[in-house]
């Protein structure tokens, strides 16, 4: 492995997010207006008894959803570059096909956990305090789900060969992913093929890690699906199965 | 010493043969061009070389490594400046060289007086923290030139570096390109279908349908098509024509007022011929045969940008082939 070569395919990821002041902006924006339009809306459907706010609920929820954006959308550059020739630079270096996944794989996590953490510092006022454990709890989780997303993105952008393939990206596997993630609703109250759906969702282990550190003494429909090693190992296991996947991509394509 | 060496080297899209059976050697430190019509196999052979395609047969290796089993060795010790730029638009042109420098492992300590040299080299140094969106095309191509000679590659590849160019970034820029073998010490690789570019080559291959049908300096490559053509007007072509004819033992014609013969000489004959018919000579013009000259009798066509269109379905379906396969 390389890793010069991997910190600068980071570096420049890094380079690029902080210069696009749009992708930041919208990155906090969205969030924001889930939470206080869609959950506050909602919350007013759910009888309050049912355990913690509807609110707070998808909060963990929204963080999920932040994450599948943006690690999805860093690792979609890939296509970007293949389209504007960029990738070739990187493909004729003496660099393993290894490093430039695990580059991608990095510079989608870095990103996304950025804003992961900026989302956590922001919203303390939806109704609960974070101890610094927690907090760090959930920055940890942050960090490996984006890089198991961010692995599964350059998958996708293997497969597809032009920048017009981003919307049927966005609306036939990203949508579903965060629809089907538990993110807005508690798995265990889906309908059985749905349900069977978010088991297979990586994104649901990781929003259900989340829920873990968050609401740690919530029992009842609100409660995390899973249990906290599972979410664990499904986030690891998957992380390297998209590596080792992207890398043979990578490498059937030269 | 050869430091590219190519043997019977075949690539094949579905039935569709883009490189046929090609063989050549490149001396170090020379300028070896590529000649030939869009969809040649010009670019089809630079990116077997480069390690981005691997081949349906045959070898080819450079500075003694196998590109295939020796991909990373021969990654190396080439720099390559792409057909369509491979530049990240949105870093500058500092930030695009660093970058490359990473990528090829250079030490923390001489990457940036290597990027500052290079980016001084191409008269880029002034620009070197503007972002690359608001270069020219000229000024792209030299700093992707200045880019593949960060990591001090041994063979520089340039596959068409003047397409899309303006007249007068074209002639800088092979000024510029036939300096880098002494400057830079590398051997350069290019292809081109101007002709008249590739008269500051040492040696040229010239290429049609993915097989290699003429190799030679530029001067001995138009030495085979027949020579010189010497025109000359007298006071008296009649005369003068008779005399020619029977110094040289050559046909002399006539066209338009003005005797032209073909000559393998041209500039020792003008001497000669002046001296033979002496006062009566008016004026007297050499025309050398161009490198078009020499494909056009090769061939029976003339290279031309017109072409392309026919070259374009073939290039579509060998892309569509890859994406299948």
């Amino acid at each position: 492995m390389e890793f010069n070569a991997i910190y600068v395919i980071v570096a420049r990821e890094f380079k690029k997010f902080i210069r696009e002041r749009s992708r930041l902006f919208s990155a906090i924006a969205r969030p924001l207006l889930w939470l206080f339009i869609v959950g506050a809306g909602l919350s007013r459907l759910i009888s309050p008894d049912t355990g913690v706010p509807y609110i707070q609920f998808i909060f963990p929820g929204i963080l999920g959803m932040t994450i599948l954006f943006s690690s999805i959308f860093s690792s979609i550059s890939i296509i970007w570059d293949k389209e504007f020739g960029f990738l070739k630079e990187i493909l004729v270096a003496p660099v393993s096909r290894l490093s430039i996944v695990i580059g991608k794989a990095l510079s989608g996590t870095v990103v996304s956990t950025i804003q992961a953490a900026i989302i956590l510092v922001l919203f303390p006022f939806i109704g609960f305090k974070l101890s610094l454990l927690q907090f760090i709890g959930v920055i940890l989780i942050c960090a490996s789900i984006s890089f198991s997303i961010s692995a599964f993105g350059i998958v996708l952008a293997t497969f597809y060969e032009s920048y017009e393939s981003f919307s049927v990206i966005m609306n036939f596997i990203v949508m579903p992913m965060f629809f089907l993630s538990g993110a807005m609703y508690p798995v265990k109250l889906l309908p059985e093929i749905l349900r069977i759906c978010a088991k297979i969702n990586p994104l649901t282990y990781g929003i259900d890690a989340i829920k873990h550190v968050i609401f740690p003494r919530e029992a009842g429909p609100m409660s995390p699906d899973f249990s906290p090693v599972t979410d664990i190992a499904v986030i690891l296991i998957t992380s390297i199965v998209f590596v080792f996947i992207a890398k043979k991509a990578f490498e059937r394509k030269g | 010493m050869s430091i590219i060496r190519v043997e019977n080297l075949i690539k094949r899209f579905g039935n569709i043969t883009a490189v046929n059976d090609i063989s050549f050697e490149i001396e170090e430190g020379t300028i070896f061009g590529f000649l030939g019509p869009n969809g040649a196999g010009k670019t089809t052979t630079i990116n077997i070389l480069c390690t981005l395609l691997a081949p349906t047969s045959g070898k080819a290796s450079i500075n003694g490594h196998d590109c295939m089993k020796e991909s990373s060795k021969v990654r190396k010790a080439i720099g390559i400046v792409f057909q369509d730029t491979t530049l990240d638009k949105d870093l500058t042109a500092a930030e695009n060289l660093i970058f490359h420098a990473y990528l090829y492992n250079i030490a923390k300590d001489k990457m940036q007086e290597r990027v500052d040299d290079v980016l001084r080299f191409v008269d880029l140094y002034d620009r070197k923290d503007d972002l690359v969106k608001k270069f020219s095309g000229g000024m792209k191509r030299r700093l992707e030139v200045a880019r593949g000679l960060i990591h001090r590659p041994r063979v520089l590849f340039l596959d068409e570096p003047t397409l899309g160019l303006d007249p007068q970034s074209r002639t800088n820029l092979w000024e510029f390109i036939a300096e880098l073998p002494e400057k830079h010490n590398v051997t350069i690789f290019m292809t081109t279908h101007y002709m008249e570019e590739a008269e500051v080559c040492d040696r040229i291959a010239i290429i049609d349908n993915g097989k290699i049908i003429a190799m030679g300096t530029p001067d001995e490559l138009k030495k085979a098509v027949g020579g010189d053509v010497v025109y000359i007007k007298t006071t008296d072509n009649a005369s003068a024509k008779k005399e020619i004819e029977r110094l040289f033992r050559l046909d002399v014609s006539e066209k338009e007022g003005e005797l032209y013969l073909t000559c393998v000489m041209g500039d020792t004959c003008i001497p000669e011929m002046i001296r033979t018919i002496g006062e009566r000579v008016l004026s007297v013009r050499l025309q050398r045969p161009t490198l078009n000259d020499v494909f056009l009798k090769l061939t029976g066509k003339a290279i031309r940008e017109e072409e392309t269109s026919g070259m374009d379905t073939i290039k579509e379906e060998v892309r569509a082939y890859r994406r299948r396969h």
